[in-house]
């Protein structure tokens, strides 16, 4: 069925292309597979919150009152505050892949530095959120011990605040290692406008994280 | 061939039978005759085109569109007939008549609860008359069940927080059997119940005398039984407990004031008056609320609670 | 088959060691990268977990011997069935051949040097090792008794340890989720120069199908059993009816990916048969791009099809008449396979090898599997036969006769690659014989059992039924014989020498061009694509030159 040729770029011999990965042929191979790979990995993350989505809507239409009443509860400047401050950490992932690509290394660290930052103020607005809401036992499920509600069945809606939060919150502290990963590699010099797969694919990644957020902000804290 | 659809298929005894058992029959064909048309196919071509040398060469077929379009489009044909022909079964399964006599069957782990239209109540044994439609509500007071009667082809689950239904006809008078068809832990493989499926006599006795089990209880285990089941027990307590209405426990023979002032004692006739005619009699400090069971219990249930009350001391 | 036919083509200096031989060691083996090794240990394991699904069945089948107790009470019974279904599920059907087969075979079919993540690929490995030995672990905590599909209530108010095998499952599905990752970017970038999608062959476009679900359904399921344990742990309330939520929307959840999973399943069965009846019919596929298309019909429509499981849970009567609708279109693809298949053998140059024999089991339990479908699939005999034995030995036939089968069938015909060494082929006859009678004589059975109204997971039963489960059982004797059988020669092939030919069934793909081992890199160089995967004519068409249909 075929002939074998000797491949002209069969070893990346020489150390023209360290990073590229025995198996390919170019560098350009090895990004279209990253990057497919990523798509592919996020579809899965889709998929997944998803399922939590579709639970959210489908208890949200047989609990109306326990939900609007429920959300009361969230404080509307906090959420808020986190999700100006994940669009701008979306604005500064943009930034590292483009410092990235023009092989700006200082500027590559000190926006992923600022993306960094922004994960952790959303964490900590996040922290100060959660003992909140346990201070007051506004927990899910049987561990619900908020007194005085006038709307029974309240425990439900925070059932999904915690999951679906929670879940997001690993994704959140799951991108900051990645991007922590990404500034020692950076500071190592291992990107330039050769190789910057590992940023790009980070960057989606990233703005996957943010774009959850974007629908759980509403969805949790503007119930109308 | 009857045999045959005898061999794969239990007797047939309610009107959905004949419906079910010919769509059944035809996909069985169906698959007999593809399955010796494909293995005939394959053994042909298994003989006549045996590797006989190496050198063999073979001639060189991408594809006939006609050929394909040919096998895509007749089984599409057949598929659709027996879609047609299954959804005609299940909608006629699927709405019951309006004059089906309604009986809720609760499934719990593992037995399931039969309650008729006069407040009857049977365990694992429902009657039911025979030509007549019967509308069985289900539902489940633990996980999921599921009510499955074969000799009607009928099957429906009985679901936690929720009410399903399952109609039929009985078309022969006989006892069928029925299993629980979701897996429902330990006793799954036993909570088996039974339809008996009474003529119009059998069934006016069982109305009128209760099922065999309720005939053959003695009559204290009886009254304590339509105690839970009739009702009693939500405002009669057997502890000395006040609730809605007075308190069984030590009753007997001793006297009840009356709201109106009278003194009565508590004897059968006192106890049978106050079930037929609650409102004869109110005892005093509670409200007149109690319904009568005129017509609700039979003869001997009342001898039962009579009993029953009698040795609450 | 001497020696000296394996050595003659490679006399040439520098030639590498095969991939067995080198780097060695037990920890080489662990730290590999190589496809080829870890779709081997996937194998393995995978076999290792099918002989212990194998043994819980054979005591399923034991105790249904007699219709009340035989060698275990009604609990154990329970648990028993239950790990039976979950091993054989996640850790056997859904891995079988897309990680072990398709791992080995998939980069070799075009002519790549690897999967496109070869770190994720052994990472995939750890993570079903993990699952594995969480799964196992249970067996700890009392074991599980919620059956493979956990459904609600049920699995949320059991004992035991229904909470680790629900995470297992899900860390299983990670597992899935990167091999699925893995194929579809390898098949994306790494095919071989000239190799264009129609000219890839149709094992490829099965795994695609395969990958394509992998993704798009498991993360459901991976959510849908977080929920069962934040139900168990929390008792957050969504399948709870008492706090407010609903046990059949579980159902809902469960079969949206375990539906697709079955074609996880049935997919990369017929991708490794598509292979097997061109080589030994020595005659081009017929009807490529309708088996190829047919494939990936099949994964798209099975996500429009899952509540076919559920139409006596209460589902209206729409949605009943919608998804008895749309389920019937699985048939049509199903359908074109088996009679293009049938179609490449007629005037072939047949040759029964046993991988064809193999392959002529699958057509045939196949032809059954997929027919009593039907029967499922419409609406009125659905009521009749849902939750019967009639469904066990519908999905027995599906899953485990044509998934199982194909499995083997891909194992006898790449086992010279893999090891380079031939079994004994008149014991690979004989036990194909054995397997396809014994596995008839287990489940055909149990369609009467369920058409005359046996439910399943029962571990009484009543004494009508008794005749019908001793020749299940008998049969599953037969069946074991058979697969035991297989084990001893594929075993006892390890000690011929490594004489297997490059090309050992005439194949025209690209796996058969390299060595028997092949090389850690699989190829000396890149191969590039001179003609297409089936085209055995004495001088095949250069590829890129369109034909004319004949």
């Amino acid at each position: 069925m075929s002939t074998a040729i000797p491949s002209a770029h069969a070893h990346a011999e020489g150390g023209h292309a360290p990073f590229l990965q025995h198996h390919f042929r170019e560098m350009s191979q090895q990004f279209d597979a990253a990057k497919i790979g990523m798509w592919l990995f996020l579809v899965t993350e889709v998929l997944l919150f998803g399922g939590l989505f579709v639970g959210y809507g489908i208890m949200h239409a047989r609990h109306p009152e326990a939900f609007m009443a429920a959300h009361h509860h969230l404080d509307k400047t906090m959420g808020a505050v986190n999700t100006v401050v994940l669009l701008v950490s979306s604005f500064t992932m943009v930034l590292s892949v483009w410092a990235a690509q023009t092989s700006r290394k200082k500027l590559l660290v000190l926006f992923l530095l600022l993306t960094l930052a922004c994960a952790g103020t959303f964490m900590v607005v996040k922290y100060f959120e959660y003992s909140h809401k346990f201070h007051e036992g506004l927990l899910p499920g049987k561990y619900y011990s908020h007194k005085g509600d006038t709307v029974p069945g309240q425990f439900l809606f925070f059932s999904f605040y915690f999951m679906m939060t929670g879940l997001h919150g690993i994704h959140v502290l799951l991108g900051m290692a990645a991007i922590a990963w990404l500034v020692w590699r950076a500071l190592k010099g291992h990107f330039s406008s050769a190789y910057y797969a590992p940023v790009e694919v980070t960057g989606l990644y990233w703005h996957l994280v943010d774009l959850i957020w974007i629908y759980l902000f509403p969805l949790m804290y503007l119930i109308s | 061939m009857n045999w045959f659809r005898d061999f794969l298929l239990p007797p047939g005894a309610s009107t959905h039978v004949g419906e079910m058992d010919g769509l059944f029959m035809f996909i069985t064909w169906l698959t007999v005759f593809f399955f010796f048309f494909n293995g005939g196919l394959i053994f042909y071509a298994v003989r006549r085109w045996r590797r006989r040398s190496a050198k063999e060469v073979t001639p060189h077929i991408t594809h006939d569109t006609r050929l394909e379009l040919v096998w895509s489009l007749i089984p599409l044909a057949v598929v659709m007939l027996i879609f047609l022909w299954g959804f005609k079964g299940y909608v006629k399964a699927w709405v019951a008549p309006n004059d089906a006599m309604e009986i809720l069957a609760t499934g719990k782990k593992w037995v399931w609860e039969f309650e008729y239209p006069d407040g009857t109540r049977t365990l694992n044994d429902l009657h039911v008359p025979v030509n007549r439609p019967v509308k069985l509500v289900l539902t489940s007071e633990d996980v999921i069940h599921s009510f499955f009667i074969p000799e009607f082809r009928l099957k429906r689950d009985a679901i936690p927080g929720r009410y399903t239904e399952l109609w039929f006809t009985a078309t022969e008078p006989g006892i069928k059997q029925v299993y629980c068809t979701e897996y429902c832990g330990k006793g799954h493989s036993d909570m088996l119940a039974r339809i008996f499926v009474d003529t119009p006599e059998q069934y006016e006795t069982f109305l009128r005398e209760g099922d065999e089990q309720v005939r053959k209880m003695p009559l204290k285990e009886l009254g304590r039984l339509v105690w839970e089941n009739k009702g009693c027990a939500t405002c009669h307590s057997l502890d000395g407990t006040r609730g809605q209405g007075p308190s069984w426990k030590g009753i007997w023979n001793q006297t009840h004031r009356g709201a109106d002032g009278g003194e009565h004692r508590v004897n059968a006739d006192y106890i049978r008056q106050s079930i037929l005619t609650p409102q004869a009699v109110v005892v005093q400090g509670f409200e007149p609320i109690m319904p009568t069971y005129q017509g609700l219990l039979r003869e001997r249930e009342i001898l039962g609670l009579i009993e029953f009350i009698k040795e609450l001391q | 088959m001497s020696e000296g036919v394996l050595y003659a083509g490679a006399g040439h200096a520098g030639r590498h060691a095969d991939y067995l031989e080198e780097p060695k060691g037990l920890w080489s083996w662990l730290t590999t990268v190589d496809h080829k090794r870890i779709g081997l240990m996937y194998m393995w394991s995978v076999l290792f977990f099918f002989l212990v699904g194998g043994i819980f069945a054979l005591l399923i089948r034991l105790e249904l011997l007699t219709p009340k107790q035989t060698i275990m009470d009604a609990e154990t019974y329970n648990r028993v069935f239950t790990l039976h279904g979950a091993i054989m599920t996640f850790l056997v059907i859904i891995p079988a051949i897309p990680a072990a087969l398709g791992n080995f075979a998939l980069p070799l079919l075009l002519g790549a040097k690897d999967v496109a993540f070869p770190r994720l690929n052994l990472t995939s490995l750890y993570v079903y090792w993990i699952g594995a030995a969480m799964a196992v672990a249970t067996l700890a905590l009392g074991g599980v008794d919620t059956g493979w599909t956990f459904y609600t209530p049920y699995s949320t108010t059991t004992g035991g340890g229904v909470t680790l095998m629900v995470l297992a499952a899900f860390v299983l599905g990670f597992s899935s989720i990167f091999t699925g990752v893995n194929f579809i970017a390898t098949i994306h970038k790494l095919r071989a120069p000239g190799m264009g999608w129609f000219e890839m062959p149709l094992f490829c476009w099965g795994m695609y199908a395969t990958a394509l679900i992998q993704i798009l359904a498991t993360p459901v399921l991976g959510i849908t059993l977080l929920l069962i344990v934040m139900e168990r742990v929390l008792g957050v309330g969504i399948f709870d009816p008492q706090l407010g939520g609903d046990p059949v929307l579980f159902q809902h959840f469960f079969w949206f990916y375990s539906h697709p999973a079955v074609y996880i399943m049935i997919l990369p069965a017929m991708a490794v048969i598509s292979e097997v009846i061109p080589t030994f019919s020595k005659k081009t596929i017929f009807g490529y791009k309708a088996i190829a298309f047919s494939s990936v019909a099949i994964a798209l429509l099975g996500f429009l099809v899952w509540a076919h499981h559920m139409f006596v849970a209460g589902i209206s009567l729409f949605a009943g008449a919608i998804f008895s609708f749309l389920t019937f279109f699985i048939a049509i693809p199903s359908a074109i396979k088996v009679f293009n298949w049938i179609a490449t053998m007629w005037r072939g140059s047949i040759s029964l090898e046993a991988p064809m024999l193999f392959a002529i089991s699958f057509l045939l339990i196949f032809t059954i599997g997929g027919l009593t479908g039907l029967f499922l699939a419409a609406l009125s005999t659905d009521v009749h036969l849902h939750d019967t034995y009639f469904v066990v030995s519908h999905f027995h036939y599906v899953m485990a006769g044509s998934n199982l089968i194909a499995f083997l069938a891909g194992i006898h015909y790449w086992w010279p690659k893999m090891y380079g060494r031939m079994y004994n082929t008149k014991l690979a006859a004989i036990s194909s014989a054995i397997i396809f009678i014994g596995f008839n004589m287990t489940f055909l059975p149990q369609f009467v059992l369920g058409s005359r109204g046996m439910p399943r997971r029962y571990f009484n039963y009543l004494p009508q039924f008794q005749d019908l489960h001793v020749a299940s059982t008998v049969g599953s004797w037969v069946l074991a014989a058979g697969l035991f059988l297989t084990a001893a020669y594929l075993l006892a092939s390890f000690r011929q020498p490594k004489g297997a030919p490059a090309n050992p069934w005439g194949g025209r793909t690209l796996e058969w061009e390299t060595a028997s081992p092949p090389t850690a890199h699989n190829f000396e160089g890149q191969p590039v694509l001179q003609h297409g995967p089936y085209d055995y004519r004495p001088e095949p068409a250069p590829v890129g030159v369109k034909e004319l249909a004949h």
